[in-house]
């Protein structure tokens, strides 16, 4: 599968710092579909009316970002866990 | 280390305008004053949102291109014709004018000597502006840490930062810098054409044995063909960060 | 009060509310590809449309069959809940009327699913009486990957998000199931023409 429509992790740095007020672009997460720990960064991201984290594994979802009424919703479903760095 | 580990808010700082360099014709660097600003690791990036009279906000990445330099930070933007905040950056934007930002951003694209090499650096256009953060902190170093740095542009007139990656190439010793047109190349170029494919990886990039620090930056398309590449050719996929930043930047 | 930018103005303003142009919307020239995941590629050979659920007999169209169905030009007005609309769209299509003509159903939602994965869910009425097609061309050309080639559902009444890419499978059911948008905070119904973009609109 080819597209070029997707962004890394990286470029959610911002909304996950709002959301976990701290960095966590190097966090890992592990995909509750495969069980694959990637940083949170390395996830590719499709970006239309959320924003859509996918296991680069397995590319099922992992987390899905939505900004409704200004208000900034994770859906985390598709991890296991996410873990900070130190 | 400094930068991502602090837990601290993400707020807004209102940054001044303090220097622009025409890098080319489409491209502009531009140096911001930041009150507060706690430093950054090279490969970290800063969000800029803009804010009209009737209140509409946008807002938009840009990766730093320098390493941290006290409260200065300094981002190199290229105008897309059909964008929305880079025109306003690369066009409106005079020295003295504020502008909205926060940072640093960024745990996973980062490099700084201590994480050793060898280093691979490609990027493609624009995508060079965390890499030369990371070639800038080696160099300012001292490090010794070897580095190979592959550059695809479109055309000559392309060319980021030129006169800087010759200097760059000429004076450090370990660190090698290769250039690629992909579409019309300078008069009297005799060096490479063509794209970054697995071949030209092949004979650029360091070997998987020598297990690279790989960092790749551009559009998706480049970086997702590079970046496979690689890890076809052997090089452990952890070890191959990438930075994608979509068709448009906006 | 927030810093305002000397001298930055918003690129697309809204358009001015019109018979036209639902509110909250700016007209657009381009055609955006916004997609939750990456393009799918299926060969004409291996795609299929299929028609299942609550229905007497489930149905299943290849390629040559479905393109032989009947189809209508139209040109439509498309709304995306991201806030662009685009006028006056040209497809080519076959009318959900004439897929389903002849299924015996007590359905009254359906859920269409996507090759890739995705879904979306909407009241059997509003896939029915002229308001909704499978469209397999756009502009006179094959429609594209990226904007849902082979084919997509094409239901202009609702946001855009409804009118499902790659679509697969076209699934009856008595009871409603949010699909992928709906499942994430967005309306279950969507018109645009009451703004109706998020869950409690």
């Amino acid at each position: 599968m080819t597209d070029a429509t997707h962004v890394d992790g990286n470029a959610l740095g911002g909304l996950l710092m709002e959301v976990f007020g701290r960095e966590m672009t190097d966090a890992h997460g592990c995909c509750a579909s495969c069980g694959t720990v990637n940083p949170l960064g390395a996830m590719r991201v499709y970006r239309s009316a959320g924003d859509v984290m996918r296991c680069p594994t397995c590319d099922n979802v992992t987390i899905v970002m939505v900004v409704i009424r200004e208000r900034t919703r994770l859906h985390v479903a598709g991890v296991r866990w996410i873990e900070p760095v130190a | 280390m400094a930068g991502t580990a602090v837990l601290r808010r993400l707020t807004w700082a209102i940054a001044e305008v303090e220097d622009r360099t025409d890098e080319t014709p489409r491209v502009r660097s531009l140096t911001f004053e930041v009150p507060g600003w706690p430093g950054h690791l090279p490969g970290q990036h800063l969000d800029v949102r803009l804010t009209a009279e009737d209140g509409y906000q946008a807002q938009r990445s840009y990766s730093i291109a320098t390493p941290a330099d006290g409260s200065r930070v300094t981002i190199t933007v290229e105008r897309l014709d059909d964008g929305e905040v880079s025109p306003y950056l690369t066009d409106v934007l005079v020295i003295g004018d504020r502008v909205e930002l926060r940072g640093p951003i960024g745990g996973y694209f980062v490099w700084e000597p201590g994480r050793g090499g060898p280093l691979l650096l490609i990027a493609g256009g624009s995508g060079i502006a965390p890499l030369m953060a990371m070639l800038r902190a080696r160099v300012r170093a001292g490090s010794d840490v070897p580095v190979r740095m592959l550059l695809s542009w479109r055309s000559g007139e392309d060319v980021i930062y030129a006169d800087e990656l010759n200097a760059i190439a000429g004076d450090a010793t370990g660190v090698e810098i290769t250039h690629t047109f992909t579409r019309s190349a300078p008069d009297g170029w005799m060096g490479r054409t063509g794209r970054l494919d697995r071949e030209a990886l092949a004979s650029l990039a360091w070997t998987p044995s020598e297990r690279p620090l790989a960092y790749v930056c551009g559009p998706t398309g480049l970086v997702e063909a590079v970046a496979s590449a690689l890890v076809e050719l052997g090089h452990d996929p952890a070890r191959v960060l990438t930075e994608r930043f979509g068709p448009t930047g906006g | 009060m927030s810093f305002i930018s000397r001298g930055f103005q918003r690129r697309q303003a809204p358009t001015a509310a019109s018979d036209r142009v639902p509110p909250g919307q700016y007209v657009t020239r381009d055609f955006p590809v916004l997609s939750a995941g990456a393009t799918p590629r299926i060969g004409l050979d291996e795609w299929r449309l299929e028609l299942v659920g609550e229905v007497d007999q489930p149905r299943r169209w290849s390629w040559q069959e479905f393109t032989a169905l009947p189809a209508e030009d139209v040109t439509v007005d498309i709304h995306c809940v991201t806030k662009w609309s685009k006028l006056d769209t040209p497809w080519k299509g076959v009318s959900l009327d004439t897929l389903l003509d002849g299924v015996e159903t007590s359905a009254g939602f359906v859920v269409a699913h996507s090759y890739g994965g995705y879904t979306t869910n909407l009241p059997l009425d509003d896939l029915t009486g002229g308001k909704a097609w499978v469209a397999y061309r756009y502009d006179g050309e094959p429609l594209a990957p990226e904007h849902g080639g082979p084919a997509r559902l094409l239901v202009p009444h609702l946001y855009f998000w409804k009118s499902a890419k790659w679509l697969r499978a076209v699934e009856l059911r008595t009871d409603d199931a949010p699909g992928f948008w709906e499942g994430y905070g967005y309306h279950n119904y969507g018109d645009p023409w009451q703004e109706q973009r998020y869950s409690g609109d």
